[in-house]
């Protein structure tokens, strides 16, 4: 038998959207208003945080990081923890380029506004760029490499606060450096009296409520044991907010009957598709000390890629390397002489490519690499080779050449070495961390929401995380998806008399 | 899945390793059972069919050497499992590609995430960051109140 408890707004998931919903909400508490947050992943204290991979990766990624797609050709990442995926990411800031959300067309959405959300967030986040004596030389060489090709290196704002250089980012920072949500909105949220209740994973909607299952910790798993006994329990709110991300919230909406049949729900799903790319020097160089992602390469109008600098931590390099045996151990052997490149190809939303349901209910994300995709991966996988060999590489691991290595003497054929004949999914190791889309805004047939996450037909429900996005950013999202929530989030606060 | 994964597969999931990466060719028993347990332990947290699929296609790898090299994939010299592994991982069925990938990657995992594995190839990470190089006299860099 469930237990049942009453609430004024009841928020699901931590991350991006629903920390940043959790704090805009926080001061109605005062107002006499009950708030709770409900979060499926465990709260960790600060001494957990080890940069151990083969700890850090089950604590705090759903399904350890490996999350594949249906037909298992990529690897989606998604955080699983109080803060979401804020507790992993990288900290790179950048607001929505205009281009895109005037593509988006969506109806009372101005980029103005936008903008100065972010820009708040921003400052409350401590964005700034690191001084340059606090680069490593996986970036420097990115910065001279790709200056050299005649491409454009920006460098990126980070929201670091005491950043010691362990370059463990996406295995939580264990200095507490990195500002996510677990730093930031949910403390203060908690300060004005949120209550936040985490091992709580929300099984269904329904009419102004949601049934939830709270978990036990498991025996040395890491975290701490929930805030409520574990069991089954029924909440009763007068608005529920989703913030469960892409997938959790189109997964929850698609599996309540209540939600089910909304048109266009789990559709457009889009997710920036990544290959880790890597070049292999004579002399080891500093990567794995230092901030791992300074600068970038924006292609995404010209070729429809974005590159960033990037430092991955060895099962991980190891998995994103392709094909295997001895040439894959000498690249590994060369840990301390390896320079890293990110490739994010800039996706659009199509049919084919939604979220779904299986019959228990777990999401299932079907996606298919449109040419477009193949060809900007292809694309960027030549420019990140001749950016390694001008920084002064000897050798380059393609994952779309065989065999997978190119020599310094062979650059000048990369175009016949590098081709999309070798773009075989299944192979390549494609990984993909900013999951977009599921629950559009807009006002067409298949929009989900309205511009401030009113879902259609559905007064008690908002959504407030990124599978509002209609089609792709082009660029990394956190800022932009605490921006939307915190539209939603007043959208709340405005309409509150007519929801109670 | 209940039980243990890799006692079903244990000849071949060796085999894929020491193709995979050869220095698993060097690891004594207490090796073997490290890199197994990881991976055992990350198999119970896979979707039960994902698992199913996977001890399939060992089963599968396992006696389709007979038919081309008239040898079990498990029996079979390093070159040549890697050349049979080789054609798969490039085949034309997605399926067959997924299948190659999916056992490599935990052997990847078990292997890679050893902490005398990552400092034998010279990964450093260190909680301390610039400070814990510089403590060795390698960097002037330090860290700041950013
Ligand atoms: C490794 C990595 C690096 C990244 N680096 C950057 C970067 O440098 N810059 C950048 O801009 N972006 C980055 N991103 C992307 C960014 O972190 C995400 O886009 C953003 O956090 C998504 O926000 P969200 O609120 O939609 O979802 P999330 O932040 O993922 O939060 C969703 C939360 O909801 C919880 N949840 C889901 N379903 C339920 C349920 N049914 N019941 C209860 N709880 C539930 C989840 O456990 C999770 O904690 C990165 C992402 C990853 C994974
Ligand atoms: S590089 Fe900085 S922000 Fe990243 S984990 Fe290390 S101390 Fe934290």
């Amino acid at each position: 038998m469930a237990e049942s408890r009453t609430y004024d707004i009841v928020i699901i998931g931590s991350g991006a959207g629903g920390g940043t919903v959790a704090q805009a909400l926080a001061p109605m508490v005062a107002q006499g208003l009950k708030i709770l947050v409900l979060e499926r992943g465990p709260r960790l204290d600060d001494h957990e945080f080890t940069g151990r991979e083969a700890e850090m990766a089950p604590a705090l990624y759903a399904d350890e990081g490996g999350f594949l797609t249906a037909d298992g050709t990529m690897t989606l990442a998604m955080g699983r923890v109080y803060g979401g995926s804020t507790v992993v990411y990288t900290g790179t800031s950048l607001v929505a380029p205009e281009r895109v959300i005037r593509s988006w067309c969506v109806p009372g959405l101005e980029h103005a506004d936008l903008e100065r959300r972010c820009e708040q967030f921003m400052a409350a986040n401590h964005v700034h760029y690191l001084p340059r004596v606090l680069l490593n030389e996986n970036n420097k060489r990115f910065f001279t490499g790709a200056h050299r090709c005649g491409y454009k290196p920006e460098q990126f704002p980070v929201n670091l606060r005491g950043c010691k250089g362990s370059s463990l980012c996406n295995l939580g920072c264990p200095n507490g450096a990195k500002m996510g949500t677990h730093r930031v909105q949910l403390p203060d949220a908690e300060r004005q009296g949120v209550e936040v209740v985490t091992r709580a994973e929300v099984l269904r909607l329904e009419e102004r409520a949601v049934q939830l299952r709270v978990s036990a910790r498991p025996e040395g798993g890491k975290g701490r044991p929930s805030e409520w006994a574990p069991g089954d329990y029924h909440v009763s709110a007068r608005l529920v907010v989703s913030c469960g991300g892409s997938i959790g919230t189109s997964a929850l909406l698609l599996r309540s009957p209540v939600t089910a049949g909304i048109p266009g729900l789990g559709e457009g799903f889009t997710c920036h598709p990544a290959l880790i790319l890597v070049g292999e020097h004579d002399h080891p160089i500093t990567n794995d000390v230092g901030h791992p992602k300074s600068y970038f390469v924006d292609r995404a109008v010209a070729d429809g890629f974005v590159l960033e600098t990037c430092m991955y931590f060895p099962f991980v390099t190891a998995k994103n390397l392709t094909s295997f045996g001895p040439e894959h151990s000498a690249l590994m052997q060369a840990f301390p002489r390896l320079q890293m490149i990110l490739v994010l190809a800039c996706d659009k939303a199509v049919k084919e490519n939604r979220i779904t349901v299986d019959k228990s209910g777990k999401p299932v994300v079907h996606y298919t690499f449109t040419p477009a995709v193949r060809r900007s991966l292809v694309a960027a996988t030549r420019a990140s080779a001749r950016i390694f060999f001008a920084a002064g590489a000897k050798r380059v691991h393609s994952p779309l050449s065989e065999p997978t290595l190119i020599e310094r003497g062979d650059a000048y054929r990369m175009d016949d070495l590098i081709r999309e004949d070798y773009f075989l999914p299944g192979r390549v190791s494609i990984a993909a961390a900013h999951l977009m889309g599921g629950c559009a805004m807009g006002t067409g047939a298949r929009a989900v929401t309205d511009a401030r996450g009113r879902v259609r037909g559905v007064p008690w429900l908002r959504v407030a995380d990124a599978s509002l996005f209609p089609d792709s950013l082009e660029i990394n999202p956190y800022l932009t998806i605490m921006a939307l929530a915190d539209r939603v989030a007043e959208g709340i606060r405005q309409d509150w008399g007519s929801i109670s | 899945m209940s039980g243990l994964v890799l006692p079903q597969i244990r000849a071949t999931f060796r085999a894929v390793a020491a193709t995979v990466v050869p220095e698993t060719a060097a690891l004594d028993a207490d090796g073997w059972a490290r890199l197994e347990a990881e991976v055992e332990r990350a198999l119970r947290s896979r979707p039960e069919r994902m698992v199913r699929q996977l001890v399939l296609f060992a089963r599968v790898l396992e006696v389709a050497s007979l038919f081309t090299d008239r040898t079990r994939f498990s029996r079979l010299v390093p070159a040549a499992r890697h050349r049979v592994l080789k054609s798969l991982e490039l085949s034309r069925l997605v399926l067959l590609r997924r299948g190659v990938w999916g056992l490599r990657t935990l052997v990847l995992l078990g292997y890679y995430t050893q902490a005398e594995v990552q400092s034998r190839i010279g990964y450093r990470a260190h909680v301390d960051g610039w400070s814990a190089r510089r403590t060795s006299g390698e960097h002037a860099a330090t860290p700041t109140d950013n």
